[in-house]
């Protein structure tokens, strides 16, 4: 069936409204995209990492996920929820439950990219059937936008402060969804808020309902870390998109396949300036910074649309 | 009547894993726990049970999956050692408090460093504090009567709990064994029926709050008591395990108490040569008793207190120092316990043992005992920190 927007957002919502989430963050919202990508008639467990949106969902005696939901630690979720997929496994063999169930995991980037990633490493390559979902917001921004291997180049973080001698983040982000890419999972795709909400949703239908582990990256703006207004999130994703610093694209059984290319591809500044944590790129002198920015953005460009040709 | 076998410590609990058929086990190899995952995947791989075995990544994530596994709704089960119960440690935390019955098989041994893969204890106590419920096995027969006494203990209270045995001295000597018949093992554990768990079709619910301080302490106190009721299952348990097999256990087991004026505390493996040593004592008229822990958590205070209350002097004898400056972990605890209780006259002290394999022989215990009869002809207790056998 066609993609139709108005039809998507009148499901019922998974995640209550009421939890304790900032107004701008992009992490409910890639969690109620994901989560609408679900058949209603299967049920799910989720699991989440301790991040920012588990102890916003979850703060005792509330919950707002109306599926079973699991918290266990910061760096386990693929562990965990293997474990709960594994029992399913068990139940559905001795005949104890004959129902569907979905599992779907999520993590920051701190709790997928540094803390969790051999846990996740280990649920992908031992091939359990979930989905990994990192809403990566690029900090440690529960504990208060500390850098991590996510964060971008240069960007101005607490741990990163933009000195008087070091200019931010030395280090230029990790690229993960690649580094799951060489797992050889089914299903791996590289997502975020653009437009009709068209591609996250199919990309989170295609993880769900892939057989095996699936990873889904979402970029999901922290207003708080990258210094932009609440009302903005939306400008953000899409100047992401449409400057490649964030390309939309999956990998089906190894092929790399582009979902969205720009018609005209923006220059990185045009993302840069919506946000606090770059502002001291566009001091004067700086100018070096934004084409250090430039360049990796086009060297990486290139490559992922020479594999996705392949 | 039970089978007559010879096995080790680790086939022993493998075997006894094997009788119960978990839904799930999730497990790392580490000396000297390793042949428990081995010989279970041998069963798992010819169809001797339908357990789903997960070889993961690390221990953290095998108690990770656990946990998931619990949750979920299953019967999920582990086994480890040392550094390996060392990298769990702040999952064994988040199990104990999920109230997850969780059963973790140890054969202890010794942490880094220096790295040494010999038994001691200091893996178990450095964990003591987790929330576990932990039973020590002195020999195979008591790891495999243990194993398949803890999920009925685990799963009546809500704890998770481990089934503590030595690595290398119990974990791979072959020993005699009576085993217990199939069925009747099926039998006397019985089937697991959680309350609340992930996978309800009927009632979703939601595992691993985050608890403000409005809540967070009322959490601990059900734990702690959990663990004070887990005092009279673990006894209710281990009476009816006896009708069972003629093996019957309590917290813990008294040896040659009756008249005894000087008395050891000891868990594990060493309380086999604490008896030969007692024995041979008792031959030269010396009135020598021991006292071997069974269950450290919950911690037997009341028999305990019972058994030294009588005695003259005692020495608590640990394989595991807390590098406190005074005293081992079960020192402490024995000593706490006395003194709760107003029992000051028996003089006291600490030994610390046995660490990274030190071998502990018949002479060792015969020359602790000979300080204890010093120190009750004397009344002068000396230095109560001490190391046994040591090169000083």
């Amino acid at each position: 069936m066609a993609y139709n927007l108005k039809e998507n957002v009148m499901k019922e919502d998974r995640l209550s409204a009421g939890h304790r989430m900032c107004a701008g963050c992009g992490s409910p919202v890639a969690v109620r995209t994901v989560l609408r990508a679900l058949e209603p008639e299967d049920k799910a467990v989720v699991c989440s990492a301790t991040s920012c949106l588990e102890v916003s969902t979850f703060m005792y005696p509330y919950t707002a996920w109306k599926d079973s939901f699991i918290h266990n630690a910061f760096e386990n979720a693929g562990a965990t929820l293997s474990g709960v997929e594994t029992a399913y496994r068990a139940m559905k063999k001795r005949g104890k439950i004959d129902e569907t169930w979905k599992f779907i995991a999520f993590g920051g980037d701190g709790g997928t990219y540094d803390i969790g990633f051999q846990s996740l490493s280990g649920a992908m390559e031992r091939g359990h059937d979930l989905v990994y979902v990192c809403y990566d917001n690029e900090a440690y921004m529960n504990t208060g936008i500390q850098r991590s291997s996510s964060t971008p180049h240069f960007a101005d973080t607490t741990t990163t402060p933009v000195g008087s001698v070091v200019p931010g983040k030395l280090q230029q982000k990790k690229d993960l969804t690649r580094i799951m890419v060489a797992h050889g999972v089914p299903y791996v795709a590289q997502t975020t808020f653009l437009g009709n909400f068209q591609d996250i949703t199919e990309k989170a239908h295609r993880a769900i309902y892939t057989p095996g582990p699936a990873f889904l990256n979402v970029m999901a703006p922290c207003p708080r870390g990258w210094r932009y207004p609440s009302e903005e999130m939306m400008t953000v994703t899409k100047a992401a998109v449409e400057t490649c610093v964030w390309p939309l694209y999956e990998v089906v059984e190894g092929k790399y396949r582009l979902t969205y290319e720009p018609k005209k591809k923006l220059p990185v500044e045009e993302y840069l300036k919506l946000q606090g944590r770059f502002a001291h790129m566009f001091k004067p002198g700086n100018e070096w910074m934004i084409a250090q920015v430039q360049a990796e953005v086009d060297r990486k460009w290139e490559e992922l649309l020479q594999q996705c040709s392949l | 009547m039970g089978i007559k076998e010879r096995l080790s410590g680790n086939e022993a609990v493998a075997y006894a894993m094997r009788q119960i058929n978990p839904d799930v086990m999730a497990a790392f190899p580490i000396t000297p726990s390793t042949e428990i995952p081995q010989y279970f995947s041998s069963y798992v791989d010819n169809g001797q049970v339908d357990t789903e075995f997960v070889a993961v990544e690390s221990e953290h994530s095998a108690m990770s999956a656990c946990i998931g596994a619990q949750a979920a709704g299953c019967r999920a089960i582990s086994a480890t050692s040392s550094c390996g119960l060392c990298y769990m440690t702040e999952m064994l935390y988040v199990a104990a408090s999920d109230r997850l019955p969780i059963t973790l098989a140890v054969s202890c041994r010794a942490l880094s460093g220096p790295i040494n893969i010999n038994n001691d204890h200091s893996d178990a106590m450095g964990v003591r504090d987790a929330g576990w419920l932990m039973l020590f096995a002195e020999n195979n027969q008591e790891a495999y009567d243990n194993y398949l006494q803890a999920m009925r203990i685990g799963e009546a209270v809500g704890l998770p709990i481990m089934v503590c045995q030595d690595g290398f001295i119990t974990s791979h000597a072959i020993e005699n064994i009576e085993l217990v018949e199939d069925d009747k093992v099926k039998a006397f554990v019985g089937e697991y029926h959680p309350e609340h768990y992930l996978l309800n079709k009927d009632e979703s619910i939601a595992v691993g709050a985050y608890a403000t301080p409005v809540y967070y302490m009322e959490c601990k106190r059900l734990q702690a008591q959990a663990m004070l009721d887990a005092k009279d299952v673990i006894r209710q348990v281990g009476a009816q395990f006896g009708e069972m097999t003629g093996r019957t256990y309590g917290l813990v087991e008294e040896y040659r108490m009756e008249d005894a004026d000087e008395a050891i505390v000891i868990i594990g493996s060493s309380a086999g040569t604490a008896k030969a040593a007692i024995e041979e004592l008792r031959s030269q008229g010396r009135k020598v008793g021991l006292v071997k822990i069974r269950s450290f958590r919950p911690f037997p205070t009341e028999e305990v207190v019972k058994a030294l209350t009588k005695v003259k002097s005692f020495a608590v004898m640990d394989k595991a120092d807390s590098f406190n400056g005074h005293c081992g972990p079960l020192y402490a605890e024995v000593t706490a316990a006395l003194y709760a209780q107003g029992v000051h006259e028996p003089k006291g002290i600490s030994y610390i043992y046995g660490l990274g394999g030190r071998d502990v022989r018949v002479e060792s215990i015969q020359h602790v005992f000979d300080e204890l009869q010093e120190i009750t002809r004397t009344g002068a207790v000396g230095e109560t920190y001490r190391y046994l056998d040591v090169r000083e």
